[in-house]
């Protein structure tokens, strides 16, 4: 049925974002506070994450173009981008957030610079993964409703 | 909650715990309804951990904010069982409020973070955190929190206990399940685990009742006052528990809780401090100063002449206590002035430094006085002053007219001064002349003459501090000192000035303990004016500052002076705020050099009412400033005060100033 199709669908994408690591298990866990109540909670997480994060790349790279680099708003920022990836289970931009965080500390700035583009890559790449499985889960669960 | 039956739990939207008097906890239920109060500025994080609490069958309450939350928990303090914090917020260090909810509420707080480095546990531990939690929080992680609550009650019920209130009760509720227990997932845990054991070995021993019974201690803030109140009476070396139990006079208080209290309010001014000063070792070096002499400028000499000198080398001590305040932006009434004397000296020098007294540095003012205070003294002063926010001044006004006191005063008053000094230039004199004759400045409308009268301070004091509190955001803690400290700080002004000043600085420093970030305002300007008063010393800062202008004769000079200075030294306190003060100085300068050819006693009265008006002025300034700088009411019609008093004078403004910054962590975040 179409249903089960789009079911298969949406499991083999979410295992898929497992196998990658894309997702760790703190994404399992959003999972399970999901319920009756609050069908889209996970989603929501998401579009609050997704939203907050851009913002806080954006703040990052502009704070990269200023001179002398406040290295220390930079790394404050990327702080709190680390506890959000982490809540959610955003595991590869967790990991260039880290990154990113200890070339920053070492001072080196056309490395922290990469390391930051680097970022903002997997950030994208998070975000064109996810925002799919999500409409999809969406359609789907909109379908079933019927 | 301290509900006789123990029924914290109760009133939970999802379920309600009852707690039967000794008796048995419905066991199932607990901890389902456990209130807690998340507080992070990540909103993803926050959703996450709201909705992880709600699984977990808790009362949740979230904030993005952590000035929210404790307004939250100031206004319903028996509102919430536990409280959940981030430690990296941009609004409040979690740490910081991790103090507060410590100090004012009593309630659990856990920690949260990214960061998992060693130090940042380590600071959670320090700072009384009963646990820390490492981001991404597992909802297992929260499953476990409410030990923490029962703990704390359990805790308090033995120490309950072990005053002599028994109550019957019984059991320790979930005793076992506490061996069960990890109190978190985290590594940062062995501490509380450690305690738990410790605890059911305890609990084991004695047969005491449920503790869930005992009624919690809430700290309000009136409480707090008292305790601290009866703590800078005791001194705080001194206080101990029984002792500032007897002084409170609280029924229903234990010895324990004060204890638990006070150990945790000794925590508190460590950390704000960075240095424990005694109150002794600044009088001490207070009184060095004054007793080492002048210097070359031979303030005493001078001050020989007359009260004002006196007060003026008070103001200008102030001031240049004022300046080195400044720097760190707290007013430290006290520190400040110590520092100021110890290092400034040199810069005394008010002809040359006048112009750019910029805090720390430009004790110009204090030009020959010997500041033997240590930098370390001052530092502490500086410290204390600083947490005390303005109160330094006020603490002085003990009054105590002795001599000792003042030379403290005064030197507490100069660091202020010199703290307060403007940055950019400030008259290092001047501001401090300007208090002394500053009473006017002080009170904002106190008008009289304080530098003459011992007695007078009173009067003066409670006006003077009015308006600092008005002004100062610091004035968390004057507001409600106010009243307390007026005597003190007025005090000094009345009478020779440098006496008074003693016991403001000593009294600072209780206060400074107190307040926790209570504004200083006050001090820097009893400060001022008792060392106008007192001191020839502070004429021979006059005379430095005003370097004066050689145009005057000695006389006159030191009327004039005396009048620049208090109100270059008003200026300076009550800049507190580095900024205003140049503005400020000149506008004393201006106010003096109005009435620069009063006699000192005259020109206080000119002084006074000039000042007063800008007191007012500057009162209104500050508010809106919000700075919590001092008394001193630098904004007000600065420019104009300044420049007249510099036309005249060819003063240096004193801009110091602000350095009494109260604004310090201290002063807004303390709940006083």
């Amino acid at each position: 049925m179409e249903s089960k199709h789009v079911h298969e669908q949406i499991a083999a994408m979410r295992q898929s974002f497992f196998n990658e690591e894309v997702l760790n298990e703190n994404f399992s866990q959003l999972e399970q506070l999901e319920g009756k109540d609050n069908p889209n909670f996970v989603e929501e997480v998401f579009t609050m994450y997704l939203r907050d994060s851009i913002a806080f790349l954006e703040t990052i790279e502009e704070a990269m173009k200023t001179i002398p680099i406040d290295s220390i708003k930079v790394d404050s920022i990327l702080h709190q981008l680390k506890g959000s990836s982490a809540s959610v289970g955003a595991n590869k931009v967790l990991k260039e957030v880290n990154k990113t965080r200890q070339v920053l500390g070492k001072g080196n700035l056309e490395r922290t610079k990469a390391s930051i583009l680097e970022l903002r890559k997997e950030y994208d790449s998070f975000k064109a993964k996810l925002e799919p499985y999500f409409q999809l889960k969406q359609a789907n669960s909109m379908a079933q409703e019927k | 909650m301290n509900s006789s039956s123990g029924k914290s739990y109760m009133s939970t939207a999802s379920s309600s715990v009852i707690w039967k008097a000794g008796g048995d906890v419905v066991a199932d239920q607990f901890p389902a309804g456990l209130r807690v109060l998340v507080v992070d500025d990540d909103p993803t994080c926050l959703m996450i951990l709201e909705k992880m609490l709600k699984a977990c069958q808790y009362n949740v309450t979230k904030c993005n904010r952590a000035e929210t939350a404790l307004s939250m928990l100031r206004e319903n303090r028996n509102g919430f069982d536990i409280v959940i914090s981030d430690v990296h917020m941009p609004d409040m260090d979690g740490f910081k409020l991790l103090e507060h909810i410590g100090l004012e509420m009593d309630l659990p707080v856990i920690m949260m973070s990214a960061d998992d480095g060693k130090n940042v546990v380590m600071k959670g531990v320090t700072h009384g955190a009963c646990d820390y939690l490492i981001k991404p929080v597992r909802i297992e992680a929260l499953k476990n929190i409410w030990q923490h609550v029962v703990r704390k009650r359990k805790n308090e019920w033995k120490d309950f206990e072990q005053s002599g209130s028994v109550e019957e009760g019984d059991r320790q509720p979930k005793q076992s399940e506490d061996a069960d227990y990890s109190s978190s997932a985290n590594e940062g845990n062995w501490k509380s685990s450690k305690r738990r054991k410790d605890d059911e070995d305890e609990n084991d021993e004695r047969d005491d009742t449920s503790t869930l019974k005992k009624p919690r201690v809430v700290w309000s803030v009136e409480l707090h006052q008292q305790f601290v109140a009866a703590v800078n009476q005791l001194g705080i070396e001194k206080a101990v528990p029984k002792k500032i139990l007897e002084l409170m006079n609280v029924p229903g208080l234990t010895r324990e809780n004060v204890a638990s209290h006070l150990q945790k309010y000794r925590l508190y001014l460590r950390r704000l401090s960075g240095v424990s000063q005694h109150p002794s070792n600044l009088n001490n070096s207070f009184m060095n100063p004054q007793d080492a002499t002048f210097g070359p400028l031979d303030l005493q000499a001078l001050a020989a002449t007359g009260q004002l000198p006196a007060q003026s080398l008070a103001t200008l001590q102030a001031a240049g206590l004022g300046r080195s305040t400044a720097k760190s932006g707290i007013p430290m009434p006290l520190v400040d002035q110590r520092n100021i004397f110890s290092f400034e000296n040199p810069k005394l020098r008010f002809g040359e430094a006048q112009q750019h007294v910029n805090n720390n540095k430009q004790m110009n003012l204090l030009h020959g006085i010997p500041t033997t205070m240590e930098p370390k003294q001052l530092s502490g002063l500086h410290h204390t002053a600083q947490s005390m926010g303005n109160m330094n001044m006020p603490v002085l006004s003990h009054g105590s007219q002795s001599s000792q006191n003042n030379p403290l005063l005064m030197q507490m008053a100069q660091p202020q001064a010199r703290g307060q000094m403007l940055n950019d230039s400030t008259v290092g004199l001047a501001p401090r002349l300007l208090s002394p004759m500053g009473q006017p400045m002080l009170s904002n409308g106190m008008a009289t003459n304080v530098s003459t009268r011992n007695g007078v301070p009173e009067n003066i004091r409670a006006p003077s501090y009015n308006p600092v509190s008005q002004t100062s955001s610091m004035l968390n803690f004057p507001m409600n000192h106010t009243s307390e400290l007026p005597g003190n700080s007025f005090p000094l002004v009345s009478t020779p000035g440098i006496s008074s000043l003693a016991p403001k600085v000593a009294f600072q420093e209780d206060v400074n303990s107190e307040i926790k970030g209570s504004v200083g305002f006050m001090p820097s300007y009893d400060i001022f004016n008792d060392l106008n008063q007192h001191k020839p010393q502070n004429w021979e800062l006059q005379n430095v500052g005003m370097m004066f202008n050689t145009s005057q004769h000695s006389n006159s000079l030191q009327g004039n002076l005396d009048h620049t200075q208090s109100v270059l030294v008003q200026q300076g306190f009550s800049t507190g705020q580095n900024r205003n003060s140049t503005v400020i100085s000149k506008a004393m300068f201006s106010a003096g050099d109005s009435t620069g050819h009063v006699n000192a006693q005259n020109g206080n009265q000119h002084l006074n009412s000039l000042f007063v008006d800008n007191t007012v002025r500057v009162k209104s300034e500050r508010v809106a400033d919000a700075a919590p700088a001092n008394l001193y009411p630098d904004h007000f019609g600065q420019e104009d005060l300044m420049s007249a008093l510099l036309k005249q004078q060819d003063v240096i403004a004193p801009a110091e100033n602000n350095d009494f910054d109260f604004d310090g962590y201290s002063i807004d975040n303390i709940p006083v």
